[in-house]
């Protein structure tokens, strides 16, 4: 016993000592606050972009920097922590209508382009997207679309097509359905070609149904689930952000053939770098901003998350291609001319409080049944 | 013991470890899966000590676990002191109500309440940002300082309570009969309760999910926030490297019992000569 | 004469004993509460309202099951269902844990010591990891059904089911049923015991007389241990029940990333108030048993 305790004690020692050997001398410091596994992070020989920001900072300025990384597991999860006065970071990453909520509340602060010229490698169509039209606040850093992928060993080739397959009463205990509201209201919303962001509740309780005619046939209601399930076979069919599919074909079982398709109606999405109005130090954010733009991290962060890049330095590179491999880059890439139009029809807007509201109460309902 | 029993046991036994077996066999595993195992690879583990990022998140964990059990054990013993001695029944039944509240109040309630104060003050302050670590310090503190109150409570109440007088009585400074005699008598309880303090803030991620503010994110919080990409078997690898460094702990804390509990009889010893003494 | 002029220094020293914990449970144990009441009562503009907590008990939704189509109160069926679930998981820990703390009460002490210890041990390694290890047991693909197969018997299918869930619980949350039992068994006098079979007491009927009653106290606050956070657990759910039950900390889980604070605290505060008169009654009853 007491060797566990002076044991403890010497811990307790050990870690102050590593701790203050981070917190000495005058170091600036600049809060991040992103995605869960969303940037590359040195992980399988890849390159880790928090230490080499590091690094490149302080040769380049000649002062030490220090990063806070931290992560959140959704946009909501991020906006509550940020709006309550919880936390203050001087860069985040959330999603176009979730960007479109801040903007609205005030929570994002105008960018100085100045200090940000890699902007120019940003492709044309992912300026003056709806919830930033006129390019103020943000910095596009991935975009997706979502799409079904299915085990071809135990799906029919005949039945896949669309979001009916979801729906396909041939697959009950088979499917899986996403574990958020909005995602999950889309599905439904398309399948029915109904409008993502109408806020009439009648739209919404529409949806609701189907989603109750489909409860019987769900699994499990997955986030990250799917790729454990997904890849040793334990469900056959469910929708998810295009670049994960290749992560789940990596890990695939022997008896499991995963494939991928996109239904015509779906949702596209866009993360983009911000400034929250607290931050607290805004040009550190914007080098940040602009190092994130520069073509090495651009280039790991794409490669290691999976999900396109709206960079031309990045989608223009060959060794980039050539990594992905042909299929990956068809998949995630399915043609940047349509992307725009795409996205502004299908994209998720910000609702207002009262819808949000009722969708949640909707969403209960749905998971109490 | 009977072959039932031991039967018994080793059941709640396979209970308790088949998940960790898992743990254990899948932080071996070559591919990036929890669920189908390809071939044996270290790779995780290589993987892992890579990671900065999960590594900062393991010592963020330890500082604030240890922080929290040093904290609420002297704070907590101290308090069972002090509510030992209490005279006014009133008082008592008061101290005792609210040393129960954490412990009766689900932690999720914990961690909401202290954050809706947190950052209900941090408004009023104007300050940029209300959580940081000293809240999730703050938070862990009070939640592992009921479980410290509970041990170290019973013994001071076996303590034999003519003990500290006879020691001042012979002269001592009621300081010095403290640190002599009541502190020895109460130690199993205060070690007990440090080590029960250091477990419940290790393992607790609910408060921290609350609480947890800028720039100190602790582990079960990055696991908690791998939602959207999976979660890799790189944690796996940590996760079974804790268990062997805990075995090790249990063996040299083993070796060294022997040694430990011949203290603990001779201290019997001299306290039941010490009495002897009193009494004649 | 001697022993009141040391009472007075030692009663400033017990008062600055005590100082610290006073403050500290004042600062955050008791305002926290009043912060909980005070957002549960007020709406987002921090104005006196009582909606959040008239929602908790009047919001209908409707469900549609095996039963037929029917209108049921929202939160009040979570509230049952969270409550169901964790009184199964507490009874289920309780038949466990019981005879294995009396196993290691009576065993050498080395080896209690070991026991305990292997206990405890899980409990170090963290609580979400050990849930996703039991994804990858109970998964219909899982290594339980591997196991199965191998001896011949048919898939039983668990994950997403109500016993998936309980599993979940009663594993993360046995050793706070076993570790509170087994150090009151451990303090058990064993001449009492011996006295017992003595006066002609068989096996059971020691236990029933004499272990039973004395072991109470550390059986009251094992139920409470694992009643407590099992009943507002949210991420077991989630994680072994497939998604599909929503328990009473998912609800609050979900209005707080749903940035409904005020309704979130009015949850939490309703829940607070149904558990405390729940252990003030238990609390009474042991009390009334303990001194007949």
């Amino acid at each position: 016993m007491k060797k566990t305790v002076s044991l403890l004690v010497a811990a307790a020692i050990l870690c102050a000592l590593l701790l203050s050997g981070c917190g000495s001398s005058k170091t600036l410091t600049l809060n991040v606050y992103n995605w869960g596994e969303y940037i590359s992070d040195g992980s399988e020989d890849s390159f880790d972009t928090i230490r080499e920001f590091e690094t490149w900072y302080e040769a380049t300025y000649g002062q030490k920097l220090k990063v806070n990384y931290d992560t959140y597991a959704s946009n909501e999860d991020m906006y509550s922590k940020i709006a309550s006065g919880a936390v203050s970071y001087d860069v985040i990453i959330p999603s176009d209508y979730m960007i479109a909520r801040m903007i609205a509340e005030d929570m994002l602060q105008p960018l100085n382009f100045d200090n940000i010229p890699n902007y120019e490698y940003i492709d044309e169509s992912f300026r003056g997207l709806f919830y930033d039209p006129d390019d103020t606040y943000t910095v596009p850093y991935t975009y997706g679309v979502v799409g079904i992928i299915y085990n071809a060993n135990t799906v029919d080739a005949a039945d896949v097509g669309d979001w009916d397959l979801l729906w396909n009463a041939k697959y009950a205990g088979d499917i899986l359905q996403f574990n958020n509201s909005r995602d999950a209201f889309a599905t439904a919303q398309y399948k029915l070609g109904l409008d993502v962001n109408d806020t009439s509740r009648a739209s919404w309780d529409a949806a609701l149904a189907e989603l109750k005619t489909q409860a019987p046939l769900v699994k499990s209601y997955v986030m990250d689930e799917i790729y454990n399930m997904m890849e040793s076979g334990e469900a056959s069919i469910g929708a998810y952000y295009a670049g994960d599919y290749f992560t789940m074909l990596d890990a695939q079982a022997d008896n499991v053939d995963l494939q991928f398709y996109y239904p015509e109606r779906t949702n596209y999405f866009v993360d983009a770098m911000c400034i929250p109005a607290s931050a607290q130090n805004k040009e550190l954010a914007e080098i940040f901003i602009n190092y994130m733009l520069s073509e090495e991290p651009a280039i790991a962060n794409a490669e290691y998350i999976y999900y396109a890049s709206p960079n031309s330095l990045v989608y223009e590179s060959e060794d980039y291609a050539e990594e992905l491999g042909e299929e990956a880059m068809e998949i995630l890439y399915p043609g940047i001319d349509d992307f725009s139009k795409l996205f502004n029809a299908y994209a998720y807007r910000n609702l207002d409080s009262e819808t949000l509201d009722y969708v949640n109460t909707l969403w209960e309902e749905l998971k109490i049944g | 013991m009977k072959p039932v029993s031991k039967i018994y046991t080793a059941l709640i036994l396979i209970f308790l470890f088949a998940p960790i077996a898992i743990l254990l066999v899948f932080s071996f595993n070559s591919a990036k899966s929890l669920s189908v195992f390809s071939h044996f690879s270290l790779y995780w583990y290589r993987e892992l000590f890579r990671d900065s990022e999960t590594l900062g998140a393991v010592r963020n964990t330890l500082v604030l676990a240890v922080s929290a059990a040093l904290i609420s054990t002297v704070m907590g013993t101290a308090a069972a002191v002090g509510m030992d001695k209490l005279r006014s029944r009133y008082l008592r039944a008061v101290m005792d109500s609210v040393t129960n509240i954490p412990m009766i109040n689900p932690d999720i309630i914990t961690g909401i309440s202290l954050m809706l104060m947190f950052v209900f003050v941090g408004r009023i302050f104007g300050a940029a940002t209300s959580l940081s670590f000293w809240t999730m310090l703050i938070a862990h503190v009070t939640f592992c300082l009921p479980y410290v109150i509970l041990q170290v409570l019973p013994k001071l109440q076996q303590m034999d309570r003519s003990l500290p007088e006879a020691a001042m009585d012979l002269g001592c400074t009621p300081l010095r009969a403290f640190y002599k005699v009541v502190i020895p008598e109460i130690l199993p309880g205060v070690i007990t309760g440090l080590i029960m303090a250091f477990t419940l803030s290790l393992d607790d991620f609910v408060i921290s999910y609350f609480t947890a503010g800028n720039g100190f994110q602790t582990l079960p919080i990055r696991i908690y926030n791998m939602t959207k990409k999976t979660v890799t078997p790189k944690m796996y690898a940590l996760a079974t490297i804790i268990f062997f460094v805990i075995l090790a702990l249990l063996l040299i804390s083993n070796l060294s019992d022997s040694d430990g509990a011949e203290t603990i009889k001779q201290a019997k010893q001299k306290r039941s000569k010490t009495k002897e003494v009193l009494s004649t | 004469m001697r022993s009141k002029n040391a009472a007075a220094p030692r009663s400033i020293a017990q008062r600055m004993a005590l100082a610290p914990y006073s403050v500290w449970a004042v600062l955050f144990i008791v305002v926290p509460l009043i912060f909980i009441a005070y957002y549960a009562s007020t709406d987002n503009s921090f104005h006196f309202t009582l909606d959040n907590v008239r929602r908790f008990f009047t919001a209908t939704s409707t469900v549609t099951d095996e039963a037929g189509t029917r209108e049921v109160r929202t939160y009040l069926l979570i509230f049952v269902r969270s409550l169901k679930l964790a009184v199964i998981s507490t009874v289920i820990c309780l038949i466990m844990g019981y005879p294995a703390a009396y196993i290691i009460s009576k065993a050498p002490a080395r080896t209690q010591k070991i026991m305990i210890t292997l206990i405890m041990i899980p409990m170090w390694m963290n609580f979400l990891i050990r849930t996703y290890a039991w994804m990858t047991i109970l998964q219909d693909t899982g290594i339980l059904n591997g196991l199965l197969r191998l001896i011949g018997l048919g898939p039983v299918h668990i994950i997403g089911t109500e016993s998936a869930v309980v599993v979940g619980m009663v594993y993360d949350y046995f050793p706070y049923m076993i570790l509170p039992i087994y150090s009151v068994m451990a303090k058990m006098d064993e001449k009492l015991i011996e006295a017992a079979r003595d006066l002609g007491c068989n096996g059971f009927g020691v236990l029933r007389r004499v272990i039973w009653p004395l072991s109470l106290p550390g059986v009251f606050s094992g139920i409470t241990m694992v009643l407590i956070p099992s009943i507002s657990t949210f991420y077991i759910s989630q994680k072994l029940g497939n998604g599909k039950f929503y328990l009473i900390g998912d609800a609050i889980e979900g209005q707080y990333v749903a940035n409904n604070l005020h309704f979130a605290a009015a949850i939490a505060f309703i829940l607070m108030v149904i558990l405390l008169i729940c252990m003030a009654f238990m609390q009474r009853g042991a009390n009334r048993r303990a001194a007949v």
